[in-house]
């Protein structure tokens, strides 16, 4: 089918997402969607699958004007999309996940479903066990049940969000064999949107770039990466150097310490990390690196074993003692747990403000406060903006520049994820800048190249055992890959 | 300018609509509608006693709205505001019927007593939300439930008045306790300064102070709010004591002003009334007081029907929650669009 966008407008507030976007999805091919965030891909995307509506402009399916409702409606028409999170029910099973999918039958036939799954599945190679619950599955298969699911629902244009993030190199190999094989073989339109450069060089036929809600440049296959960068930022990025900072006395220190949740228990991990030092943890979602993280920021307390902060035993204290005592943390869900939805960049200023807080509120002298920080971390928008209205990269500026000046440790959950190249190494030039104030950084990362580039020690989780910290400098990406794949990778 | 006045004409709507909704029952039930509405309006405003009676109706809404727009604002539906009118008139009548004191020590003092009890009641809920997990609304209707059943057993067991127990109360409370009215009128100045200030109070609380901003961070996302912070269990327990207080100083008016003794029924709906009074309002604080005097004259008004018409008063109630739907209504349409 082929997809047309002529002039999409969409503005929240004084934002302007999409401003006057046109462009067309020929049948058979896979079309790479390219930009920074706050480009204006997800909105575009979101205006396509009717889960928002435009305020301006048109969609066309071969020639016909059409205007979804609902997501619903949208896949109705035949648009599926596969979202960056999956949009499945993890508790239940994927049959049953399938199942949900075909609503219109009061009473659904599991065997019938149960033998349009195994024949997908036999068509693209997937391995997936029709009766296992859905949260056992890793990312890159629970996406590859998303993408069985739009087919089953009849879906001619796949839209995928940014689908490489978390999932392992084989399973990219297949999802991109997979893709190829949509367009090439059965004749769908494929919309790859996404912020890698190298990913959309190797799968896609032609390239639309967005910068700033408008579109840059419309390129057919290949690609050369100089022109794409040029589009996408308006000019070209060079790679910083890093640069090494002496490391200072043991700022946080983990010893014995063994956490247990329902789910997962994470033995005997002993650590001390030093002031200006960045460790990055590695492994496969929910191997334990994020009981860890929080509890060195006092969000999980031990079983047993002792946190300390600088020499001092933290261990029964509270989060806000942590917080008080320098360490802060920042979620991967910057807008579900970092911000809050309906209240502006003012008004968040305000929240955190460290010390004493006087009663009445200075609203003048705190918008002049926000906006000192919106120039000097570079955010797009106002003070009174409300914070839902930013993109996910200007939302993780937002909460950079909220962070009190001095930290003793940085706890951060994927700093950089779903963050365009030239947002990322700004993150990190900030981050990196705090070593200096001997901040020390302990990051989770599903991006290989990140925790290499970045960390001094990386640590590997695994099914919840953790490893002995590792040099980055006396290991590869390949050798990194294997720890964090290594047994439990079946794919 | 333009875009407000639109907004205040799409704020008309809903309850233009409400008004034809009430209308077509009332033609269905064979009333006319216009005569209906003039004896609801002449039932509120005929006389300066009436007109006294629309104000004292307005302080227990204004108290229980401005309370409601704390919890509110962080989030929670308070629905216990009811019971918690009747704590605060449970423990400012347990003061009322065994000391004596002059006045100007006496009546403050019940006020205080209000505003504890109630408080009590709410932080109750409170901490069987933030501690126990049980969400605020089913605790709130079984605390409710509760304080209706206690305020029956004092009255039925050790409240009851010497000659036996009736449905009509304890006795009557001694005069030293009793609110100072305005010359005959059935109004109480003290009352409505106390009422309109909780308003004021509240308005800028939430405005300009960092408690409001971190209860409405509170209320908009918790997770968020703890992770910066703030002590989110502390600050809700707060906007429970804070309304709970509020609601029981109502109470406590009620049983020392308006009924001067403790009958079964002292929170009067008023807690439920205020719910729909600050829905209706949007949760902002200054158009609680314009609708708090629009519900308390329709409730005022409504008798009227029963005597001049024989239709059931119950009709204003029904008005105000259908304009509270339709309000709703719109503003749920609004945000799908």
């Amino acid at each position: 089918m082929k997809i047309e966008a002529l002039d999409i407008r969409k503005y929240f507030g004084p934002v302007r997402a999409n401003d006057g976007i046109t462009l067309t999805v020929e049948p058979g091919s896979i079309h790479g969607l390219l930009g920074e965030n706050g480009a204006g891909k997800t909105t575009l995307m979101k205006i396509l699958t009717g889960f928002i509506s435009a305020d301006g402009g048109e969609t066309r399916l071969d020639g016909r004007p059409v205007r979804f409702a609902s997501p619903a409606e949208s896949i109705r028409h035949g648009i599926g999309m596969l979202h960056q999170e999956p949009l499945d029910f993890p508790p239940l099973k994927v049959l049953d996940n399938l199942l949900l999918a075909f609503e219109d039958r009061l009473i659904p036939g599991r065997q019938q479903v149960r033998r349009v799954l195994e024949e997908l599945c036999r068509r693209f190679n997937f391995s997936i066990d029709p009766d296992a619950r859905v949260n056992t599955l890793t990312v890159g298969e629970r996406q590859q049940l998303e993408i069985l699911r739009l087919l089953a629902l009849g879906a001619e244009v796949i839209i995928l969000d940014e689908p490489t993030t978390g999932i392992s190199a084989p399973q990219k190999v297949l999802l991109f064999a997979t893709l190829r094989r949509l367009a090439k073989e059965e004749g769908k339109s494929v919309i790859f949107v996404s912020h890698k450069l190298e990913e959309v060089e190797e799968l896609c036929d032609r390239v639309t770039v967005l910068r700033q809600g408008k579109v840059t440049g419309h390129i057919e296959a290949p690609f050369r990466a100089e022109q794409l960068v040029q589009l996408m930022f308006g000019q070209s990025l060079l790679r910083s150097d890093r640069s090494r900072v002496p490391l200072g006395e043991p700022a946080l220190e983990l010893q014995d310490v063994t956490v247990q949740t329902y789910r997962l228990t994470v033995s005997h991990m002993s650590l001390a990390v030093r002031a200006g030092e960045v460790i990055g943890l590695a492994g496969l979602e929910g191997s334990g690196q994020r009981l860890m993280l929080r509890a060195c920021a006092g969000l999980q307390r031990p079983s047993s074993g002792r946190v300390r902060l600088q020499g001092d035993d933290f261990t029964r204290r509270s989060y806000r003692d942590f917080l008080a005592a320098g360490v802060a943390y920042l979620p991967a869900g910057r807008i579900e747990e970092g911000l809050i939805r309906g209240l502006t960049l003012t008004e968040h200023y305000v929240l955190t403000q460290r010390g004493h807080q006087p009663l009445f509120i200075d609203w003048v002298g705190a918008a002049e406060g926000m906006q000192h920080k919106i120039a000097e971390f570079n955010i797009r928008g106002q003070s009174g903006t409300p914070v839902e209205a930013l993109s996910g990269g200007n939302q993780q500026r937002a909460l950079l520049s909220l962070l009190p000046p001095v930290l003793k440790v940085l706890a951060m959950e994927h700093p950089t994820r779903g963050l365009d190249i030239e947002s990322a190494m700004w993150v990190w030039e900030q981050l990196l800048e705090r070593r200096k104030s001997g901040t020390a950084i302990l990051f989770i990362s599903a991006d290989l190249d990140e925790l290499m580039e970045h960390s001094d020690r990386i640590i590997v989780f695994s099914g919840g055992v953790m490893a002995s910290p590792i040099d980055a400098a006396a290991t590869s990406i390949e050798e990194l890959g294997y720890l964090i794949g290594g047994v439990r990778d079946n794919s | 300018m333009l875009q407000r006045l639109s907004n205040l004409t799409l704020g008309l709507v809903p309850v233009v609509l409400a008004l034809l909704f009430t209308t077509v029952i009332l033609i269905i039930v064979g009333a006319p509608p216009g005569e209906a509405y003039r004896n609801i309006l002449q039932g509120a405003l005929e006389s300066p006693d009436k007109w006294a009676s629309v104000v004292t109706a307005m302080v227990p809404l204004l108290l229980c709205s401005a309370g409601l727009l704390v919890t509110f604002a962080a989030g929670l539906w308070n629905i216990g505001v009811e019971g918690q009118i009747v704590a605060g008139a449970l423990l400012a009548t347990w003061l009322a019927l065994n000391l004596t004191l002059p006045p100007i020590l006496f009546i403050p003092l019940l006020l205080v007593a209000g505003l504890i009890g109630g408080a009590l009641w709410g932080l109750l809920a409170g901490l069987l939300r933030v501690y126990g997990g049980v969400h605020e609304i089913f605790g709130g209707v079984g605390l409710n439930f509760i304080a209706i059943v206690l305020t029956n057993y004092l009255i039925f067991g050790p409240w009851k008045p010497a000659d036996g127990a009736t449905m009509s109360g304890t006795d009557p409370f001694p005069p030293a306790a009793w609110l100072p009215r305005l010359g005959d009128l059935p109004v109480y100045p003290t009352a409505v300064v106390l009422a309109l200030a909780a308003v004021a109070l509240m308005y800028f609380a939430l405005r300009g102070t960092t408690w409001g901003l971190k209860l409405k961070a509170i209320g908009k996302n918790q997770r968020s709010a703890f992770l910066m912070g703030i002590p989110t269990s502390r600050y809700m327990l707060g906007a429970f004591l804070v309304c709970g207080a509020l609601a029981g100083l109502a109470g406590s008016i009620q049983a020392i002003g308006v009924r001067q003794r403790l009958i079964p029924g002292v929170s009067g709906g008023y807690g439920f009334l205020a719910l729909l009074v600050v829905l209706l309002a949007g949760y902002r604080p200054l158009w609680v007081i314009p609708i708090a005097l629009f519900f308390a004259a329709v409730g005022v008004g409504s008798p009227r029907l029963e005597l001049s018409m024989q239709l059931d008063s119950a009709l204003g109630g029904t008005l105000e929650g259908i304009i509270v739907l339709f309000v709703l209504l719109a503003q749920g349409v609004k945000r799908k669009a």
